[in-house]
C-alpha cells in the first residue's frame, strides 16, 4: 500500500490542480488526491512533494513549494513559489515572489522578487524589480530588474529554455506512489 | 564532533578556497569611468564574465539600472581543463556567445584574459568587439606579476563595494594565470577598440578601460563562426 500523503502533500487548497482538459495519470489516486486537497481549503501553503511529476500547466491562487519535478508553465502570479531543494523545474515561471533552492531551468517573471539561495540554480533569463543571488548559488542567464513583469523589450528574444508542454496536453504523472 | 565531519569540513574549506570574504576594499579607477561610459543609455545591457556575484547584480541592476548577462567564463576554462581539451579552447570562444553583434553597451572582463593563451584570448576578443555596440565600453584587468609565484591557482571574484572600491574573492582555479601580457599586446589584442584609461595599482593590477569607436563596426567577416 502506498501512503497518499507522500505524494502530493496538501497542506492546504486545491489551487495546484493542473489546467487543460486531459489529465492523465493513475485515476485513483489523482482523484482523490484532488478531492482530499478540495477538503483543505483554508490552509495557506500548497506542497508538492518530491515524488510528483507534472507535465503541462501549473496555475494557482496561493503560495506553493515544489519538491518534485514540473515541466511546462507555473502561473502564481499573486503568490510566493518555492523551489525547495529537490525540486526540478523545466518551465517558464510566473511568480509574485520566487525563491529558488533547486534547480530551474528556464525563464521567470516574478512581479516582486526572485532568491536564488545557496545551492540553489537558474539557468534562464530573471525579470523581477529585485534579485538576490547567494554565494553558492549558480546562475546562468540574464537579470533584467528594470522593466515591469511580463514585459519584453522590443527586439528582445527570450531564452529558449524549454519547451512548455501546450495546456491541451496536459498530465499530471504522479511517479512513486502507484498501487499496483 | 565526529572524525568524519571534522575531515568533511577541512576539505570544504580546501575547497573553497574563498576566503576573501573579509578582505579589505581595493580601490579602483577605472570601473567608475566604465560605469560613466555605461550611464549615457536608458538601460545598458551588460555582459559580465566573471563567476555570478549577488551583491553585483544588485549594484549593477538597481542602482545603474542595466540588464545584466551573466556568461562565467571561468566554469567553461575549467571544464576544457578537467577534460584535457585546453587546445579547444579558441575554437570554443568562436560559438560561446549568441548575442548578436554590436548588441553589448558594457562588457566586464574581470582578468579573464589572464588565464588564456593567446589563441584563445584572440578570438575571446574578437567575438568581445563583436558583441560591443559602437560607443560601448569594455573593462578588463590584466596581472603584471609572474603568475609563477601563485602557490595555488585562483580565480578572483570581484565584489563590487562601490563606484570607487572591489573587493577581491579568490576561490579554487583549474588553471593557474598564464604569462602577462604587455602593454602593446593588450592594445592589438582588442582592436579596433581604443584604450581610453590605463592605470597600473599598487597591487601590480593593470586596469584598462576600452571603447568601441562609433565607426568600428566589426565587419561581418567577424561575425559568429558557428559549425566552423
Amino acid at each position: 500500500m502506498w501512503k497518499r500523503d507522500e505524494a502530493v502533500k496538501p497542506t492546504t487548497g486545491p489551487s495546484i490542480l493542473p489546467t487543460g482538459p486531459a489529465v492523465q495519470s493513475q485515476p485513483s489516486s489523482t482523484s482523490a488526491s484532488s478531492a482530499e486537497a478540495r477538503q483543505q481549503i483554508g490552509r495557506d501553503v500548497v506542497n508538492i512533494g518530491k515524488s510528483v511529476v507534472i507535465k503541462g500547466e501549473l496555475n494557482g491562487s496561493e503560495d506553493l513549494t515544489i519538491e518534485g519535478q514540473v515541466e511546462g508553465k507555473i502561473e502564481l502570479k499573486d503568490h510566493v513559489l518555492t523551489i525547495g531543494a529537490n525540486g526540478k523545474i523545466k518551465a517558464h515561471v510566473f511568480a509574485k515572489s520566487l525563491i529558488v533552492l533547486g534547480e530551474v531551468n528556464g525563464n521567470v517573471t516574478a512581479s516582486e522578487k526572485v532568491e536564488i539561495r545557496d545551492g540553489g540554480s537558474v539557468d534562464g533569463d530573471i525579470v523581477s524589480p529585485r534579485v538576490a543571488i547567494a554565494e553558492g548559488a549558480h546562475f546562468r542567464g540574464s537579470v533584467d530588474m528594470q522593466r515591469k513583469s511580463g514585459q519584453q523589450a522590443p527586439g528582445q528574444q527570450p531564452r529558449p529554455a524549454t519547451q512548455p508542454a501546450p495546456p491541451a496536453q496536459t498530465a499530471v504523472q504522479i511517479a512513486q506512489p502507484v498501487a499496483r | 564532533m565526529a572524525f568524519s565531519d571534522l575531515f568533511a569540513r577541512l576539505r570544504k574549506d580546501e575547497d573553497d578556497a574563498d576566503a576573501g570574504a573579509d578582505s579589505p576594499a581595493q580601490p579602483t579607477k577605472a570601473l567608475a569611468r566604465f560605469l560613466a561610459g555605461l550611464g549615457t543609455r536608458p538601460q545598458p545591457v551588460l555582459l559580465d564574465l566573471g563567476p555570478v556575484v549577488g551583491s553585483n547584480v544588485t549594484f549593477f541592476g538597481e542602482e545603474v539600472g542595466c540588464k545584466i548577462l551573466v556568461e562565467d567564463l571561468s566554469k567553461d576554462i575549467d571544464r576544457h581543463v578537467h577534460q584535457a581539451k585546453v587546445d579547444a579552447l579558441p575554437a570554443f570562444f568562436d560559438t560561446r556567445f549568441p548575442q548578436e553583434s554590436d548588441t553589448i553597451d558594457g562588457i566586464l572582463c574581470w582578468d579573464i584574459f589572464d588565464y588564456l593563451e593567446r589563441a584563445a584570448a584572440e578570438r575571446l576578443a574578437r567575438q568581445l568587439t563583436r558583441m560591443l555596440r559602437p560607443d560601448g565600453v569594455l573593462l578588463a584587468f590584466f596581472s603584471t606579476a609572474d603568475p609563477r609565484s601563485a602557490i595555488r591557482p585562483t580565480y578572483t571574484r570581484h565584489v563590487v563595494i562601490d563606484r570607487a572600491h572591489l573587493q577581491y574573492r579568490p576561490y579554487k582555479a583549474a588553471r593557474a594565470k598564464q604569462r602577462p601580457l604587455l602593454n602593446r599586446d593588450i592594445q592589438r589584442l582588442l582592436e579596433p577598440l581604443r584604450i581610453t584609461e590605463n592605470v597600473l595599482l599598487k597591487t601590480n593590477l593593470r586596469e584598462v578601460l576600452f571603447r568601441k569607436p562609433a565607426a568600428a563596426s566589426v565587419a561581418p567577416s567577424a561575425a559568429p563562426q558557428a559549425g566552423r
